[in-house]
C-alpha cells in the first residue's frame, strides 16, 4: 500500500510533528509498508467479539475525588523550559 | 565478585564477607573501565550509588536489613528516579530529571538495594535492537557487531558482561525476554498489572508491564519479589498479595504438563536454535515433566495486531511531550504550532516519529474501527488461544526469538523486517500473560533463550521450572568472551 503525499501531510499535522518535504517518499513507503502487514487483521472473523482494553479485563478502579498530592508547582515548574510567575509560558496565541 | 548471583550477594552481605561500599565501589569501577565498549548504561550514579551502600552498610550492622539491603543494581532509564535524570532513551528527555521516584524505584529503596546507574534503551522502548537509542546502540558482549536486542537492551548487557548481578526492564512486545535471549541471561515478564507502572514512562498503556533480569532464575525471583506490590495510583495495578516467588524453586516437575505450541516451531525458525530449545524440552521430560503438542492457531495475528495497538496507544501517550511543562523545547518557536512541531520533530527519533504517525493513522476518523477496534477483536482471539491451551497444560514453551543476535544494520531499512523479531513474545502481551526467557544453548557463538510462558499470576511456577532446568544445565552460567 502506498500513501498519498496529502495523508502524510495531515498525519504530520494531526500528529503535531514538522516532517520535512525531502522526508516524505520514505515515510510513505515505510507506513505503506507497516499498513500492509496491519491489514493482515482484515481476514480475521471476528463477528460478535468484544473489544480487548485490558487484557487482564480487571475493570478500571475508581478513587474518591479528594486531595491526595501536596502542591509541588516549584518541583514541577523549575523542570519546564519557561516559566513566569507560576506559569508555563508559550508564544503569544493571541494578537 | 563481579560473577557472584544476587542470593550469594545477600548472603555475603549478610555474613560480612564484603561489605555493599565494597562491592559497590567494584562495580563501579568495572563498569568505568568496560562500558566505554558496549554502551549499557547511560547515566552512572556514582555518588548516590555509595551514599545508598554505606546507609546498607549500617543497616547490615544493626541487624535490621531488608531483604535486598546493599545489593548493587542498575534501573532501565524509563523508570524515574528523583534527582537523577531519566531520559528513556530520547533527545525528548535528555534534560529531564524527575521531582518523583516510580514505584518500582520506592520498593527497590526500601528493600536496600543500591542504584549503580541508568540502563540505555531503545528510543521510549520502541525497538528490538537499541539501535533506536539517542545515546547510541549498545553492543552486545558476546558480539561486540551485533545487536543486543531491545528495547532493554543496556540491561541485558549490564547483566551479560557482569556490570550488574541483576536489572530492571519493561516489555511490551517483548523487551524484557528478547533481549534477555540475546544475551544469555534470565528476564521474566510478569502478568499484566502484577508490577507497578506509575512513574514508569509509558509507551503501550495495555501492554507495558515491568519485570527483572538477572543471571539466575533464583535471582529474579528475588527481584520479583521487591518488584510486584499493589498500587493504588496505577489504575490498573491488580489487587492480590504477592506470593514469595522463591518459595517453590525447589519443587518437582514431576507431572508437570508442559504445551508446546507447533506454531513456534514453523518457517522462519533457525534450525540452530530449535534444536537448543528442543534439547531444553527433553531435559524437561527427563524431569518428569510430559510434552503436549498443542496449538495457539491466531499467533500469526499477533504482530499485525500489536503494531496497531501499540502504536495507537503510544500516539495518545507521546502527545504530552510538547516542549511545554519539561523535556526538550525548539529553538525560537514562532507560534504555538511552530513550537509542538519543531520540538516534536527535534526530539523524537525517526522510529518513534514512524509510531506515532502509524498510531495516528489507525485513531484517525474513518479509521478508528477498521484498525483499532478490529485489532482490540483479535486481542480477543489471541487470547482466547492461550486460555484454551492453558485448559490442558500448566505452562507452555518455546524459542524466545527465531534466530541469535543479528549484525548491527542488519534489518536494513525496512521497518517490518525488525517487527517480525517479536513473533514469539508479542502474543503474550496482548494476552497479558507472563513470559520469561531462559537461556538453553549457544549457536555461533551466541545464546539462545527458552521461552516460558505461564498462566495469569502463574509466575512461581515459571520459576520453578526455570530454576529447575538451571539445576541440571550451565548454560546460564556461561559468560561472554573475555568477560569471566
Amino acid at each position: 500500500m502506498s500513501i498519498e503525499r496529502q495523508a502524510i501531510e495531515n498525519l504530520a499535522t494531526l500528529a503535531r510533528i514538522a516532517i520535512d518535504d525531502n522526508r516524505i517518499k520514505e515515510i510513505s513507503q515505510q507506513l505503506g509498508s507497516v499498513l500492509d502487514l496491519v491489514d493482515q487483521l482484515q481476514a480475521a472473523d471476528t463477528s460478535g467479539l468484544d473489544n480487548v482494553a485490558n487484557p487482564t479485563q480487571e475493570s478500571q478502579r475508581l478513587r474518591e475525588d479528594k486531595v491526595s498530592e501536596t502542591d509541588q508547582r516549584e518541583a514541577f515548574q523549575a523542570i519546564a523550559p519557561d516559566t513566569e510567575g507560576g506559569l508555563f509560558l508559550v508564544p503569544k496565541v493571541i494578537d | 565478585m563481579h560473577n557472584l548471583t544476587i542470593a550469594e550477594l545477600v548472603e555475603g552481605l549478610k555474613n560480612k564477607a564484603f561489605s555493599s561500599t565494597e562491592v559497590t565501589q567494584y562495580l563501579l569501577t568495572r563498569i568505568k573501565s568496560l562500558d566505554t565498549e558496549f554502551n549499557a548504561i547511560i547515566t552512572v550514579t556514582e555518588a548516590e550509588a555509595l551514599k545508598a551502600a554505606q546507609a546498607a552498610d549500617q543497616r547490615l550492622a544493626q541487624g535490621d536489613a531488608p531483604a535486598l539491603c546493599g545489593v548493587p543494581l542498575v534501573h532501565k532509564d524509563i523508570f524515574c528516579t528523583h534527582g537523577v535524570r531519566t531520559s528513556c532513551g530520547s533527545k525528548m528527555l535528555d534534560n529531564f530529571i524527575p521531582p518523583y521516584n516510580a514505584t518500582v524505584i520506592e520498593n527497590f529503596q526500601h528493600s536496600g538495594a543500591v542504584m549503580l546507574g541508568k540502563s540505555n534503551m531503545d528510543e521510549f522502548a520502541m525497538g528490538s535492537s537499541n539501535e533506536t537509542s539517542f545515546y547510541g546502540p549498545v553492543k552486545n558482549p558476546w558480539s561486540t557487531d551485533c545487536v543486543p536486542g531491545g528495547s532493554s537492551g543496556g540491561s541485558a548487557a549490564a547483566v551479560a558482561a557482569r556490570l550488574a548481578p541483576g536489572a530492571t526492564a519493561t516489555d511490551t512486545g517483548g523487551s524484557i525476554r528478547q533481549p534477555a535471549a540475546l544475551c544469555g541471561v534470565t528476564g521474566l515478564k510478569p502478568t499484566y498489572g502484577r508490577v507497578s507502572r506509575w512513574g514508569m514512562i509509558a509507551f503501550a498503556s495495555s501492554l507495558d508491564q515491568g519485570g527483572p533480569m538477572a543471571r539466575t532464575a533464583e535471582d529474579c525471583a528475588l527481584l520479583l519479589n521487591c518488584m510486584a506490590s499493589y498500587d493504588s495510583k496505577d489504575s490498573t495495578s491488580v489487587d492480590r498479595s504477592t506470593p514469595d516467588y522463591s518459595a517453590h524453586l525447589n519443587a518437582s516437575l514431576k507431572g508437570l504438563r508442559i504445551g508446546v505450541p507447533k506454531e513456534y516451531f514453523s518457517e522462519g525458525l533457525d534450525p540452530d536454535t530449535e534444536q537448543a530449545v528442543r534439547a531444553a524440552l527433553t531435559h524437561y521430560e527427563n524431569q518428569g515433566a510430559q510434552l503436549i503438542e498443542i496449538s495457539l492457531p491466531n499467533t500469526a495475528l499477533s504482530v499485525p495486531a500489536y503494531y496497531v495497538i501499540a502504536p495507537a496507544e503510544a500516539s495518545a501517550n507521546l502527545s504530552r511531550f510538547d516542549g511545554v511543562r519539561y523535556g526538550y523545547r525548539c529553538d525560537n518557536p514562532q507560534d504555538l504550532q511552530d513550537l509542538y512541531c519543531r520540538t516534536r520533530a527535534e526530539g523524537f527519533g525517526e522510529e518513534v516519529q514512524r509510531r506515532i504517525l502509524i498510531g495516528t493513522y489507525c485513531l484517525s476518523a474513518g479509521y478508528y474501527d477498521a484498525y483499532y477496534g478490529k485489532a482490540q477483536q483479535v486481542r480477543q482471539l489471541i487470547k482466547q488461544d492461550f486460555v484454551n491451551a492453558f485448559e490442558k497444560v500448566d505452562l507452555i514453551m518455546g524459542p524466545t526469538c527465531p534466530s541469535p543476535a543479528f549484525k548491527f544494520g542488519s534489518k536494513g531499512n525496512d521497518p517490518v523486517a525488525m517487527y517480525l523479531e517479536d513473533i514469539y513474545t508479542i502474543s503474550t502481551n496482548l494476552a497479558g500473560l507472563p513470559g520469561m526467557s531462559v537461556p538453553c544453548g549457544v549457536v555461533e557463538g551466541k545464546p539462545v533463550g527458552l521461552q516460558i510462558i505461564g498462566n495469569y499470576f502463574d509466575e512461581a511456577r515459571m520459576l520453578n521450572a526455570a530454576h529447575q532446568y538451571q539445576q541440571v544445565t550451565d548454560w546460564h552460567k556461561l559468560a561472554p568472551e573475555g568477560i569471566q
